[in-house]
């Protein structure tokens, strides 16, 4: 396969902006608002439709997603977005106000509990609130949970317990919930060491926070014990649920010992990432938090219609209304259209196709058994460098660099939606990258749109508006 | 590899130096450090007149491979901030001992520099 990306440049600049193409200025004599508020003229973009309709295009060329090529970026389960979510979500049925009355959008509250009783059958979970728009909302929202029980109890927990090894968005939301973060070293073999969180756990601790397999795909073998060590000292376990994909349908953090736990739409359940629209970060919990869940929660009333209303000792509002609901329908839509069966196909498959990948590939992965994802060894070579060759061979590179307990890491995780095909040529771009000399690794990508970027610049002097670049040259 | 150690400095294992002058200090980063952390892009400083203790982590240094506390050897008002890895946080990488100072403090217990690493002792420890 012969990979080259569209490269549509104007001198040293990619695909130009459209007030650069063509631009019309137009004059305003009269506004009806005070002249300090107005403006005597403006210029703006006026392309043609076919122009306007390229540009987008190609832009869309010089960049590179999911739907481009492979993407086994390791702890963000970058799976392929099915185009029926995107039509599920465009129905206009789903367009509803949020607040029109609940006698007036019995549907959309029934779509809403639904999701709530399955993403809790899929965790093990009593309750959960739709309401946190991300994955790390959703933590936050877990540990204000874990606060205000804990404050309820009569008791003032002030510290997290998270390994060292964790998601770098668990010490964020722990410190933003104004916790004191405790970081457990990881033990020889990758996991959680009994002894250093025994160590670790005291009265002041509030909660654990843990995912489960951990970053390097391991499955944490004493969970039960683990939860056993910080429920004697009083605090909760919380499960991250990036890594949920490798679980669904299989075992259940619930069943595990966790108390609180957030689910990451966008990875496990084929919403899109980052740009393709907000996200959504439901969070479930055990039956005596409940309570604290944000307002408005959504419920079923004994004679079978739909309501919203507040928790008896809700942390209040995360977000507007009850979360980012066409993102949360596409999930809904996801898990109907898989069902049980395919939900435990998913990880199944997802757990195969990782092992499969690691078995070609011609590089070094010093922990197992792991499951949906790996972590190999770039060794005595820049973990960067692999990656930016990799990209000549239209995939998306690995996470690189991380965790940091693995030398020159390359974190990989294809996914489940990945044909055998797809992974030889994965396997492939990482075995030539494995035998490339230093200079090709250097000189490296040369068939991208924007070739070896200039980070330290990039850093240094940063322009993130297209006002700034014009700034730049003068 | 090796590295500069110069002589005249006392060192922390955590790989800042320190140059007294007449009660002042003069602390750093030093060559392993900067080393290590790669291009460097950005440093967090403390204000002047703020007081830090010894072992405080009392500055930030960023490069594009990780952000870093830098710990204090020794405790004193800082009296001044090398406002110039501000706009150029390179120096720290071109002249960690030189141009690349993070900031001064008024000793506030000259005994203190006993307790630090001499470069010997230093080089031994970067060397194990």
């Amino acid at each position: 396969m012969h990979y080259d990306q569209a490269r549509w440049a104007d001198e040293d600049r990619y695909e130009p902006l459209l007030i650069e193409k063509r631009s019309e200025t137009v004059e305003i004599d009269d506004a009806p608002l005070p002249a300090e508020l107005t403006r005597d003229e403006i210029t703006m973009a006026a392309p043609a439709e076919p122009e306007l309709a390229r540009h987008y295009t190609r832009l869309s060329q010089e960049t590179y997603g999911v739907d481009s090529g492979p993407f086994p970026l390791g702890s963000c389960t970058m799976k392929h977005n099915p185009a029926l979510l995107e039509r599920v979500a465009t129905d206009e049925n789903a367009a509803v106000h949020p607040d029109r009355p609940d006698e007036s959008v019995q549907g959309t509250l029934a779509v809403m509990a639904t999701l709530q009783e399955w993403l809790g059958r899929i965790g093990g979970m009593d309750a959960v609130t739709l309401q946190p728009p991300a994955g790390a909302a959703g933590e936050y929202t877990g540990l204000l949970i874990a606060k205000a029980y804990h404050e309820r109890q009569g008791e003032d927990r002030t510290e997290v317990v998270i390994p060292d090894s964790a998601h770098g968005t668990n010490f964020a939301s722990a410190a933003m919930a104004g916790f004191d973060v405790v970081e457990l070293p990881s033990g020889d073999d990758g996991r959680v060491n009994l002894e250093a969180l025994e160590a670790a756990v005291s009265e002041e601790t509030a909660a654990l926070m843990l995912t489960n397999p951990n970053t390097l795909g391991l499955f944490e073998r004493d969970i039960e014990t683990i939860a056993e060590v910080v429920h004697d000292a009083g605090g909760l376990v919380y499960y991250d649920g990036a890594n949920l994909n490798a679980l669904l349908g299989q075992a259940r953090p619930g069943d595990m010992g966790f108390d609180v736990m957030h689910y990451n739409v966008h990875k496990t359940f084929a919403t899109p990432h980052g740009g393709g629209g907000p996200g959504a970060g439901p969070v479930g919990v055990r039956e005596e938090l409940a309570p604290y869940l944000p307002a408005p929660h959504v419920r079923e009333t004994e004679d079978g219609a739909y309501e919203r209303y507040e928790p008896e000792h809700s942390i209040g509002k995360v977000h507007g209304f009850e979360g980012n609901w066409l993102v949360l329908l596409k999930a809904y839509a996801y898990v109907r259209r898989l069902g049980d069966e395919g939900l435990a196909d998913t990880s199944a498959k997802a757990v195969l196709n990782a092992n499969y990948l690691a078995e070609r590939i011609d590089f070094e992965v010093p922990y197992g058994p792991f499951h949906h994802e790996f972590v190999a060894s770039a060794g005595d070579r820049d973990a960067a460098n692999v990656a930016k060759h990799m990209l000549d061979h239209g995939v998306h590179p690995p996470t690189t660099k991380w965790p940091e307990l693995v030398e020159e890491a390359l974190m990989v995780e294809p996914t489940e939606a990945e044909s055998k095909e797809t992974l030889d040529l994965l396997a492939a771009a990482f075995d030539a990258a494995g035998e490339a000399d230093a200079d090709a690794l250097e000189s490296a990508p040369r068939r991208t749109t924007a070739r070896r970027i200039d980070q330290v610049e990039a850093a240094r002097s940063t322009r993130l508006t297209w006002q700034a670049l014009d700034e730049d040259e003068d | 590899m090796s590295f500069d150690i110069p002589e005249e400095l006392r060192y922390l294992d955590s790989h800042e130096w320190v140059r007294t002058t007449d009660g002042t200090a003069r602390i750093g980063i030093s060559d392993v450090a900067q080393d290590e952390l790669g291009d460097v892009v950005f440093v967090e400083l403390p204000d002047e007149g703020e007081e830090i203790d010894a072992g405080d982590d009392f500055a930030v240094v960023e490069s594009i491979k990780a952000v870093s506390d830098v710990y204090a050897p020794v405790a004193g008002e800082v009296t001044a901030v090398n406002e110039a890895l501000f706009d150029q946080p390179e120096l720290i990488n071109e002249d960690p001992y030189g141009d690349g100072w993070l900031v001064e403090v008024e000793l506030a217990d000259p005994d203190e520099l006993a307790s630090l690493l001499t470069a010997e002792a230093y080089a031994d420890e970067i060397d194990s």
